[in-house]
């Protein structure tokens, strides 16, 4: 049996009275209290998350650019040449050869020929039996970095709050979104999962805590995995393991922006991708908007003009008072659609994501 | 350990009861039922007049997570149900045992008032569910 893992923050949640709970085999703090206040404040102000769970992976080695060339369904040369001063991070997917995805990841260029991938937490063995098995033909090292903890801090004031507890990191407020800082030890990233701006900040595990303590005491909320939740499915973000998986590509789940298929580079599925977008994929991700009193829950079917789809993720929205989702439709698929939550059927609106953005509600409530 | 006032009853399925000066009971949920919810967003409550038997599901407590229904105690007609819920469910998690209470029953059959819970065999239930 695996036991199950605790972050180097463990004590501090418990400590604050956090409802821990398994997630991707670590024991996590779900809510410290009342996760929408949770929700509120980021969205108002700041909040911060433990987000060590998820699986941190350097790759380093001559070939390394090469190595995620064929990986990577995104193309890593966006990231420049990379300058250790200023890395840049790409979102992308990683596929298998028939294009279903096998995870999504941020991808860090940290140095000429080192990267970083901050990958899921659940699917950490599989991706780690994969990428090593890849990387055997560019010789590359693949190693993991469990010795590092990742706080996420988010929202309006997100910037300014880790400046001030930051020893010497005033920089932080000059990073452009999806850049990176090194600071010491620690690397500081204007990335988030929330919609909003915020900083992803990975450090030795044994420094966490200072660094948490020293933003609760400025007041800067405690936040769970299901304000987590609340607040990316609002920003239109996708789940791995929920909105898709292996038998997905990212043509079907809305994330065909971060497939390039750039001239000239093979990649693993790129074949298959090409062959199913000159097909037609036949259903695409829409966003959802339930308006009545019930919840829209992950595999609801749904019945649209365009023929039947599923709810992939769905869960209230505390910035619009109502239920949202994410969904797998037809192709063509607009206006009203009905649901089936419990037995009943529900009335519904096909909305493009985002739901919310920076702070502004950005589909119309009817 | 989560709150269990002494003059209350309970049922295995963290419902509190209390009887009301008219001789009609009122049914809540717990405390641990509230906090291993979460934040409550919609409760679905029975009609008044309703006729329920004991273990009947008749309200729906959903939160963020997920909906859960919620069984009667006792057997009996719905006397009144609590409309503040209807604008404020989040009530039933600040307030569980007060303004939180969902409905209020007129019992039909007392022996089954002798079935209910103590809060001592209540506090042993949690306990049990905990290891």
């Amino acid at each position: 049996m695996t036991e199950i893992k605790r972050t180097s923050l463990y004590q501090s949640h418990l400590a604050m009275g956090a409802r821990m709970a398994p997630f991707g085999g670590w024991s996590m703090p779900i809510a410290y209290g009342s996760q929408i206040g949770e929700h509120h404040c980021v969205r108002r102000h700041a909040g911060m998350f433990d987000v060590s769970h998820m699986t941190i992976v350097d790759v380093s080695g001559a070939r390394a650019q090469a190595f995620l060339g064929y990986t990577l369904a995104n193309d890593v040369t966006k990231l420049g040449a990379a300058p250790a001063a200023a890395p840049r991070a790409l979102y992308s997917c990683m596929l298998r050869e028939d294009g279903g995805v096998l995870d999504d990841l941020i991808a860090y260029g940290l140095a000429q020929n080192q990267f970083r991938l901050v990958v899921n937490a659940a699917t950490r063995d599989k991706d780690l039996a994969w990428l090593t098995r890849q990387a055997s033909a560019y010789a590359v090292t693949v190693e993991e970095r469990d010795d590092l903890a990742m706080i996420a801090v988010q929202g309006p004031a997100a910037v300014p709050e880790f400046v001030r507890c930051a020893f010497d990191g005033a920089a932080a407020s000059s990073l452009k979104p999806f850049t990176a800082m090194r600071l010491g030890e620690w690397l500081v990233a204007r990335t988030g999962y929330t919609g909003v701006d915020g900083l992803e900040i990975m450090l030795p595990a044994a420094e966490a805590p200072a660094l948490w303590q020293a933003l609760a005491t400025q007041g800067v909320a405690a936040c769970g995995l299901g304000a987590r939740d609340t607040l990316r499915l609002e920003a239109g973000l996708n789940l791995y393991g929920q909105d898709m998986d292996e038998s997905v590509t990212p043509l079907e789940c809305g994330l065909g922006w971060t497939v390039a298929f750039t001239f000239g580079r093979n990649f693993v599925g790129r074949e298959a991708l090409e062959r199913q977008q000159a097909a037609g994929p036949g259903v695409s991700q829409f966003g959802l908007i339930l308006r009545g009193r019930g919840v829209l829950r992950s595999g609801c079917e749904v019945v649209t003009n365009a023929g039947q789809g599923l709810v992939t993720s769905g869960s209230f929205s505390p910035t619009l008072g109502c239920s949202i989702g994410l969904a797998r439709l037809p192709q063509g698929a607009r206006g009203r659609c009905e649901v089936s939550i419990r037995g009943h059927t529900h009335s519904a609106r096909i909305v493009a994501p985002p739901f919310v953005r920076n702070g502004k509600i950005r589909v119309e409530l009817d | 350990m989560s709150e269990i006032p002494s003059e209350l009853k309970y049922t295995k399925d963290h419902e509190w009861v209390r009887e009301a000066d008219d001789g009609s009971w009122v049914v809540g949920i717990t405390d641990h039922a509230q906090t291993a919810l979460g934040d409550l967003v919609f409760v679905e409550l029975p009609e008044v007049d309703a006729e329920l038997s004991a273990g009947d599901a008749c309200a729906v407590v959903e939160s963020v997570k997920a909906a859960s229904d919620v069984y009667s105690p006792l057997s009996g007609v719905i006397a009144e149900t609590n409309a503040a819920l209807n604008d404020a469910p989040e009530l039933v998690n600040s307030d569980p045992y007060g303004d939180g209470w969902l409905f209020r029953i007129r019992p039909g059959s007392p022996a089954e008032l002798e079935e209910l819970l103590t809060s001592e065999d209540y506090e042993r239930l949690l306990v049990e569910l905990d290891d």
